[in-house]
């Protein structure tokens, strides 16, 4: 008789970065092993604003349990957190301080968009709605859907860990990533 | 629970006694400066010179118990020349469970109506989101300010002649997004 | 003492520098802070600048605004089906509401009379959607008075009542739920398994919730007493739903201007007599054990009626469904008609109120034969009750007032439009 499997059968192996191992000892490149320890313990903070943030509430629930993606800590001071995560529609009124929030943020900072809002504006095409916070501040991953469904927030920053994981260490100080900034006027 | 079933059908045919009586009662009370009454599906309409607007509020108010203000909405009509602005008022008397409309009309460059903060500290709101989005002038307001929009917008967005998206859009200007067509 | 504080620093000097304090020691200041609009303890955007005196509010002015989105000025662009989707994101902690609710005043608009067991199962998705809001606010009263566990726990409930909306519309969040005149879809079996599933397992876990929260002496203290609302200031400022219950009035829309056959049921509307934050929390629980008995009521009626019925029979306003357009000549015709907005919409005014999660959702549509409404106004119940909160948190402290706006049910896309 088959057992009812009690374990699981699919662990997660900790994706091991490339490199000579010998007993004792490892050497690999320090950008990965900064990417490994980065992209599994990211502090977001939620920027929910409307529906997108019920559905984040469903997130951090026990069903989904974004916890599980080392995002266990929701920080709610810009200060201390790695990853911007803009939920629902951000009006003309409320982008001042979006990018409030993101200019106190310490670098590295990642963005990701949630809803369709936050991409686009959605379907707020109105004159009081700003059509999509990329017109502000940079967005590394949007996440579509009116509102996304928990699957896909978790989806998102899966994506945001991809990005954290293999970023080069020089990244953040090349001429690209300032013209960047520049582009939005942050300095 | 014995509440009498509404249908559709016979809400338009069942309350006008009571309707009817109230209609006769303010006619009689406020004569030339209530312009008419409406009713439409029950709902009892009267319309009211902006000047006596309040003085019809507290009327209603004092004698009738229309003592809580459900809502207050406006209208733009830019066709109809001298009354292109129209302020809605629902009341609700709560007791009786009658429900009243009243109208006021006023022209779209000098919409002067006196504020209802006085009788509903609720009205506080309500008037500014009304000035906010039409320009409705309440005269006596303790605060009128914009409260949705940004205090730098110099227009009143709900206005007909506005469009609904921002006019100082570059990108989705195509007719592919739906715009510069009828709707 | 460590080395290198100074200590000779002239005494002169120091009494300059305090010298403002020397002639008046005892002058009173308060403090300025704000709230908001990012603030953990602000659910939503809200923005509040509070004069505190010690820990004591001396004053508070709220701006409100930070998510407008001009649903009234789109409305009057989108066609009367198209308003739909754009309730859904009203009060988003219960869609359903805001969907039935524009479809009820629609179907008052142009007089469609819908079948009995339609009415019975929009009772039940609205019932669904009330017990759904009040979980979300109840449970977020707990997170703010420190009790994370409850949150949790009930949002799991609340799951099982997403997917119940998901068998039958196809989403969890933002409905769109039901047409004018119906539903687009009758119920399936598994949408039948999951709403007779959730009836048994809404008492349990209710109780345990409850259990953890009403007889807690921490959480008693905390809420008993905070932001109390009297019945006159609820009047006065047009407070409606479970706040204005709460202050011992018993005005429901579901009772007073009964829609969707709400008069068929049986059931109580629950008062409070103090308006304070322990006492909109008791209300809203005992809401949720009343919608829990409408539900079971509603399965049960449902039980004599045909079925198959699961919409009115009016084909210039139902949609009908896509396989029939694409083999059915009639139905062709009726879905261009409806589409392309060559429907006679009569002409009228309307206001429609429905019970919303958080008080009187009103839709006030004037229409004038064209295809999109003229102007469509809704009554957000917590734009204006939003007002009373500087009132009632003045004199209390900072604390109360973040317990406060939770038990206020305050929800910032209904509130700023």
């Amino acid at each position: 008789m088959a057992r009812p499997v009690t374990h699981n059968p699919h662990p997660k192996v900790p994706q091991m970065p490339q490199g000579v191992m010998g007993e004792g000892f490892m050497a690999t490149k320090l950008s990965e092993v900064v990417g490994l320890a980065r992209k599994n313990s990211i502090w977001p903070l939620p920027f929910a604003t409307s529906c997108c943030g019920i559905e984040f509430m469903a997130t951090m629930g026990a069903n989904y349990d974004l916890a599980r993606f080392g995002s266990e800590r929701m920080g709610f001071t810009p200060r201390q957190c790695d990853l911007l995560m803009v939920m629902g529609t951000i009006a003309k009124k409320m982008a001042p301080v979006v990018k409030q929030v993101y200019l106190q943020m310490a670098e590295p900072r990642w963005v990701i968009a949630v809803g369709a809002c936050a991409c686009s504006g959605g379907i707020f095409d109105s004159y009081s709605v700003l059509q999509g916070i990329d017109q502000i501040i940079p967005v590394d991953v949007y996440v579509p859907g009116c509102p996304p469904r928990p699957e896909g927030i978790i989806e998102g920053v899966m994506r945001i860990q991809d990005l954290i994981g293999t970023e080069s260490l020089r990244r953040r100080s090349s001429d690209q990533y300032q013209s960047l900034l520049e582009s939005y006027g942050i300095q | 629970m014995t509440t009498p079933e509404i249908l559709p059908e016979n809400t338009a045919a069942a309350p006008p006694s009571a309707n009817a009586v109230l209609q006769q009662q303010l006619q009689d009370s406020f004569g030339d400066s209530l312009q008419g009454f409406e009713e439409s599906y029950g709902l009892l309409t009267a319309v009211v010179t902006n000047t006596d607007s309040l003085r019809l509020l507290q009327h209603l108010y004092d004698m009738y118990g229309f003592q809580f203000l459900t809502d207050i909405a406006a209208v733009h009509y830019p066709e109809r020349a001298g009354e292109e602005l129209c302020v809605v008022y629902h009341l609700h008397n709560l007791p009786e469970n009658k429900r009243l409309r009243v109208k006021t009309y006023v022209p779209s460059d000098k919409p002067d109506v006196f504020t209802a903060t006085q009788l509903f500290p609720g009205a506080n709101w309500m008037e500014r989101e009304t000035y906010d989005y039409f320009g409705v002038n309440f005269v006596g307001h303790p605060n009128l300010r914009r409260i949705l929009n940004v205090d730098e917008m110099d227009y009143f967005p709900m206005r007909k002649e506005f469009p609904m998206e921002d006019p100082t859009r570059r990108d989705k200007d195509d007719e592919m997004f739906g715009r510069g067509g009828s709707f | 003492m460590p080395a290198d504080i100074p200590t000779n620093i002239p005494v002169s000097d120091v009494q300059e520098h305090y010298s403002h304090l020397a002639e008046d020691a005892l002058v009173s200041k308060t403090t300025t802070i704000n709230l908001g609009p990012t603030h953990p303890a602000t659910h939503g955007v809200f923005q509040n600048i509070v004069e505190l005196d010690g820990e004591r509010i001396v004053e508070a002015t709220p701006t409100v605004g930070y998510i407008h989105r001009a649903f009234e000025k789109i409305a009057e662009r989108r066609p009367f089906y198209q308003v739909q989707p754009l309730t859904d994101r009203l009060n988003y902690c219960s869609s359903p509401i805001n969907n039935i609710g524009w479809q009820t005043c629609f179907e008052k608009l142009t007089g469609i009379t819908v079948p009995k067991r339609v009415d019975y199962l929009r009772v039940i998705i609205m019932e669904l959607a009330r017990i759904a809001d009040h979980l979300v606010c109840n449970s977020v009263i707990g997170v703010d008075a420190g009790a994370l566990t409850p949150f949790t726990y009930v949002f799991q409930l609340r799951e099982s009542i997403y997917e119940i909306y998901e068998e039958i519309c196809g989403s969890r969040l933002t409905t769109n739920i039901g047409r004018f005149g119906g539903f687009e879809r009758n119920f399936n079996e598994t949408a039948w398994q999951k709403i007779h599933r959730f009836i048994e397992v809404f008492p349990k876990v209710q109780k345990e919730f409850e259990s953890l929260l009403t007889r807690n002496r921490i959480f008693m203290e905390r809420c008993q007493g905070a932001g109390p609302i009297t019945p006159e200031m609820a009047l006065a400022y047009s407070v409606t739903g479970p706040n204005l219950r709460a202050a011992g009035v018993d005005y429901d829309v579901r009772v007073a201007s009964p829609y969707c056959s709400y008069q068929d049921f049986d059931f109580a509307i629950p008062v409070g007599s103090t308006g304070d934050v322990y006492d909109r929390f008791q209300v809203r629980n005992a809401e949720m054990w009343e919608s829990h008995s409408i539900i079971k009521q509603a399965v049960e009626k449902l039980k004599d009626l045909d079925p198959n019925i699961y919409h009115a029979d009016v084909p210039e306003y139902y949609l009908p469904e896509k396989p029939d357009v694409y083999t059915k000549m009639e139905a062709l015709i009726y879905h261009f008609k409806i589409i392309m907005g060559e429907t006679e919409i009569p002409a009228g005014e309307v206001y429609h109120a429905v019970e919303g999660g958080n008080g009187e959702l009103g839709y006030y549509l004037i229409s004038d034969g064209g295809r999109t409404p003229y102007r469509l106004h809704f009554r957000r119940p917590c734009f204006i009750y939003y007002q009373i909160f500087p009132e009632i948190i003045k004199g209390g402290l900072l604390s109360d007032a973040v317990l406060t706006m939770s038990s206020l049910n305050l929800i910032a896309g209904e509130l700023d439009g």
